[in-house]
């Protein structure tokens, strides 16, 4: 067993462990932070994106002692003090941008990582950046939409999806 | 994932000597090695991560013009920092995998793993690039020996990848859509000397120099001197995701966008 410490959003987290366990596995199991979510399992999906040291990373390709010392970032520390959802996280919901809302989590912490590199992407650059996300409801119009708004840039009313 | 320890060591030295143990395995970035552990493709007893090794990061520009950049070095911040000073190369990991791998993936690792169809052999062939080791200096025609295939020794670590910089340089990548990986990718460079083509994700022995297009290149660069070749079908990768003639195809259009792009 390794005995690993980090400051998730904020707050030190330290726990045993063994040093096979997956940063996402340690995440979930043992600080019970459930929001990060496994979907492939295999590195594709992105639903386990979290931010290592202000980096999104995929949580399943990445080991927990690998950790060891860092800052860590997970959907949870994501909405305002006061429980208000984030810039980001309204975004979303104000262009529908989830359905069944499993990606959401890697979505919202990979368009963070994105604004937090590129405040006013361009429709382009959102879209590539989103290369390893994915989402299976949406079309991912939505999503670009939601980011778009929240980089505070104007989205096109034509292309707007009604409001749900 | 089988059991393993883990050590995460702050030097070359202490590196080397803890991975003369026997099956103990380097970890650089993890992007291809722990979804490898987590199949059992892999069940080394320790991992030794290199990430903690300063003296393995960081880009610089040597007194002779060419960018060092060391092993640990992730895709992302080659894309970033090695843009003034190489921008093809810069380019080329800009496209590697995505956003999440690129902040982990480090070019010491992609290099070691030899996969036939990542980008940076391209680079490292084309650029004729020097990849300097804890044992030696080897050059790119003596690095890559086919499919996962290096001339790393057990326990020999890559700690610098030196670039010469051409005059022109571009790398073309058709991405097989689903991986990301390069299908084909042709890595294109204009030297004072001569040109050469590199081309990843085609042939089944890996990375490998297109010399007849080195040669009309060399007469005349621009993507029209690409035209009349053709590369055989003979020796090139066939599965789901194209035929070997399908990738012999791709090979030249490849290669000619990326004179286009070098142009």
């Amino acid at each position: 067993m390794a005995s690993i410490s980090m400051t998730v959003n904020g707050h030190p987290a330290q726990a045993e462990a063994e040093p096979r366990t997956l940063l996402v596995q340690f995440l979930r199991e043992t600080l019970h932070l459930t929001g990060t979510h496994l979907g492939c399992d295999t590195g594709q999906c992105g639903a386990c994106v979290v931010h290592v040291n202000g980096a999104a990373v995929k949580a399943c390709m990445m080991l927990a002692v690998e950790a060891q010392g860092a800052q860590l970032r997970t959907i949870e520390g994501m909405a305002q003090a006061d429980g208000s959802l984030s810039v980001v996280q309204q975004a979303f919901q104000d262009h529908h941008g989830l359905q069944c809302g499993f990606c959401t989590p890697g979505m919202v912490m990979t368009a963070a990582a994105l604004l937090a590199e590129n405040p006013k992407p361009t429709e382009a650059e959102i879209r590539d950046y989103l290369e390893g996300n994915l989402c299976r409801c949406t079309g991912y119009h939505n999503i670009v939409k939601a980011i778009l708004a929240a980089s505070g840039q104007p989205v096109d009313p034509a292309k707007t999806a009604a409001t749900p | 994932m089988y059991e393993f320890e883990f050590e995460a060591p702050t030097s070359l030295a202490q590196a080397v000597a803890a991975l003369k143990t026997e099956d103990s395995q380097a970890i650089a970035g993890g992007q291809t090695l722990i979804p490898t552990l987590r199949q059992r493709l892999a069940a080394p007893s320790r991992l030794i991560s290199l990430a903690a090794i300063a003296e393995m990061q960081g880009i610089q520009q040597a007194s002779d013009g060419q960018v060092a950049i060391g092993a640990g070095t992730t895709h992302a911040e080659v894309a970033q920092s090695a843009a003034a000073l190489y921008p093809a190369l810069a380019a080329l990991a800009h496209g590697i995998g995505d956003p999440a791998v690129r902040n982990r993936g480090t070019i010491g690792g992609s290099l070691a793993n030899n996969d036939p169809a990542a980008c940076y052999p391209a680079a490292v062939l084309g650029s004729d690039a020097q990849i300097i080791t804890t044992a030696r200096t080897l050059s790119a025609a003596a690095f890559f020996q086919g499919l996962f295939t290096t001339a790393l020794e057990e326990g020999e670590l890559i700690t610098q990848v030196r670039f010469p910089i051409p005059e022109r340089a571009a790398y073309a990548k058709f991405a097989q859509p689903a991986s990301r990986f390069a299908m084909v990718g042709a890595f294109v460079a204009r030297f004072a000397t001569g040109v050469r083509v590199a081309i990843t994700g085609a042939s089944e022995t890996g990375v490998f120099r297109w010399e007849q297009a080195e040669t009309a290149l060399a007469e005349a660069f621009s993507p029209a001197a690409i035209e009349p070749l053709s590369i055989a079908a003979a020796n090139m990768l066939s599965d789901m995701h194209g035929s070997a003639a399908y990738r012999a195809h791709l090979v030249k259009v490849m290669t000619a966008r990326a004179v286009e792009a070098a142009c």
